[in-house]
């Protein structure tokens, strides 16, 4: 490594085409077979899974700012599968078990590490709702367990076991917790489509959809039309202004979540602990700052402002969890703009214009799916709009037939 | 932190105030079909601009309207929900005899 990097720093023409991670910026063509609108981790993985698995490379994805600049960058990176429904349980499984595989899959470090994921119960509801989860995710395939105050005292030294006068009666452990780098997973799958022949277009934005008799025949983009065969929307936060440029409405309510971490410290807390009561979780990243994030904000915004409100509530939170953090300082604070559900699940699929598919609704839990969800929206493009039984329940009709699939009671932090 | 000019308390903290949805037309429940009544329940304009919001000061318990940017963040205008409705609001409700 020393002495590649060597010759690059005598080489005036670096970084090189051929050794680039990524292809130079191309012109648009006039035509590509498939579009997909954002160029997060969900676009990106899309175009990767229709290149490799299903050998359709003559496919742009269109990113209005920079790679994964979006929510892929701004989330807290955590991955787990233990939610409540059958449904979810089957299908975020489903996306840790690729998660795992990843980094050899794009030979491409993404950074993974299974560390465990503690959500502590304060109350005799939520310990019976606990044993309910536990039971589901072990039915479906996943490693999660109820344990003792004892047993959390072992696990989390540090943690106060009675914050906020709020005691800790019990935790829900889940061994598939796991985290990491964002960004790369972006990175990964975008090197790995563009490699197989995708384009991936930045800084183009779509600016309108262009729809004959019921069906998607191009896009409108900041630097041309194109047309095309289909259209993939994988916008997040987003979703909602997209879907008015095709023409219909979503179920969804924008709303800003923040999140914020603290200086460096050592290495002291492994898993990523989360409470039920404290609508707050907290977990130290590999380069060690303390990471906190909470429930969204109260009032529905387009705008990733932060406020002292919320930094207020949840530090007070965090405080009473780990006490000795408050004499840490803070470093970054930030938000993303998330597409949230009143079902707090997501929606793939179909939606009323015909060969217009859409990825949305992804709320706060959106980069914990980034590979099932690319590897589902990819064979439903490839089928030609049939869906995978995976994600049938997670269709947006389910809301016309009052079929919602309840996650609410399964978020990390109550939102 | 954020100001909410209140149109009975004067300018508050907005932390004081609870977001109540858009105001929108409720369609007739004994009438519509079920399609209208999810877009009522479930579907949202979700616009990114200027919107017209219901907004409670929950220490009065005071419902009123406020115009809002949803991209700025701003707080165009509030005023009493009188301003909008003038008249008495029939919901037109299943009496205690139709329902179940």
């Amino acid at each position: 490594m020393p002495f590649s990097l060597l010759k690059y720093g005598l080489k005036d023409d670096y970084p090189f085409e051929k050794d680039a991670d990524f292809p130079l910026p191309s012109d648009l063509k006039s035509h590509y077979d498939v579009v997909i609108i954002g160029g997060g981790g969900h676009g990106v993985a899309t175009a990767y899974y229709l290149a490799k698995y299903h050998g359709i490379t003559n496919v742009a994805v269109l990113e209005k700012g920079y790679l994964g600049g979006g929510n892929t960058a701004r989330n807290t990176a955590v991955i787990r599968s233990n939610y409540m429904t059958p449904e979810g349980v089957k299908f975020y499984s489903a996306s840790v078990k690729l998660f795992e595989e990843l980094s050899h899959e794009f030979d491409f470090n993404i950074m993974y590490t299974q560390r465990g994921q503690l959500t502590l119960a304060h109350t005799d509801a939520t310990v019976r709702a606990f044993r309910q989860r536990a039971e589901v995710n072990k039915h479906f395939g996943g490693r999660t367990e109820l344990i003792t105050p004892k047993e959390i005292r072992e696990l989390v030294p540090t943690l106060n076991m009675n914050p906020a006068h709020l005691p800790v009666l019990a935790g829900l452990w889940h061994l598939d917790g796991a985290t990491a780098r964002h960004d790369a997973v972006a990175w990964g799958y975008a090197k790995g489509a563009t490699q197989r022949g995708v384009e991936l277009h930045q800084l183009t934005e779509v600016t309108g959809v262009d729809i004959d008799n019921g069906r998607v025949t191009g896009v409108k983009t900041n630097r041309g039309s194109i047309s095309c065969g289909c259209v993939v929307q994988a916008v997040a936060g987003h979703s909602s202004l997209m879907a008015e440029k095709a023409g219909f409405k979503m179920p969804i309510t924008t709303y800003p979540l923040q999140a914020m971490v603290t200086q460096p410290v050592k290495p002291f807390l492994n898993p990523l602990v989360s409470s039920s009561a404290l609508h707050c979780y907290v977990q130290q990243t590999s380069r060690g700052e303390m990471v906190f994030g909470g429930g969204s904000d109260p009032y529905p915004l387009y705008n990733t402002r932060s406020t002292m409100e919320l930094k207020e509530s949840l530090l007070a939170h965090a405080i009473e969890m780990f006490p000795f953090m408050a004499n840490l300082r803070l470093l970054r604070q930030w938000a993303g703009i998330t597409d949230m559900t009143s079902d707090y699940s997501p929606i793939m699929g179909l939606s009323p214009v015909q060969n217009y598919y859409v990825d949305a609704g992804w709320g706060t839990w959106g980069f914990k799916a980034t590979p099932i969800c690319g590897k589902m929206m990819a064979e439903v493009v490839a089928s030609g709009g049939k869906i995978p039984d995976l994600i049938a329940p997670f269709a947006m009709s389910r809301f016309d037939t009052f079929k919602q699939v309840n996650e609410m009671g399964a978020t990390a932090a109550s939102h | 932190m954020k100001i909410m000019p209140c149109p009975l308390n004067g300018p508050r903290n907005i932390s004081e105030f609870v977001y109540g949805g858009d105001v929108r037309q409720m369609p007739k429940p004994l009438e519509c079909t079920d399609k209208e009544w999810a877009e009522y329940v479930f579907y949202s304009d979700n616009r990114g601009g200027v919107v017209t919001e219901w907004w409670l000061h929950a220490p009065s318990g005071y419902w009123f309207i406020a115009e809002r940017h949803t991209i700025t963040d701003d707080i165009i205008r509030t005023y009493d929900a009188s301003e909008m409705f003038n008249q008495r609001v029939e919901f037109d409700l299943p009496t205690a005899e139709q329902g179940e």
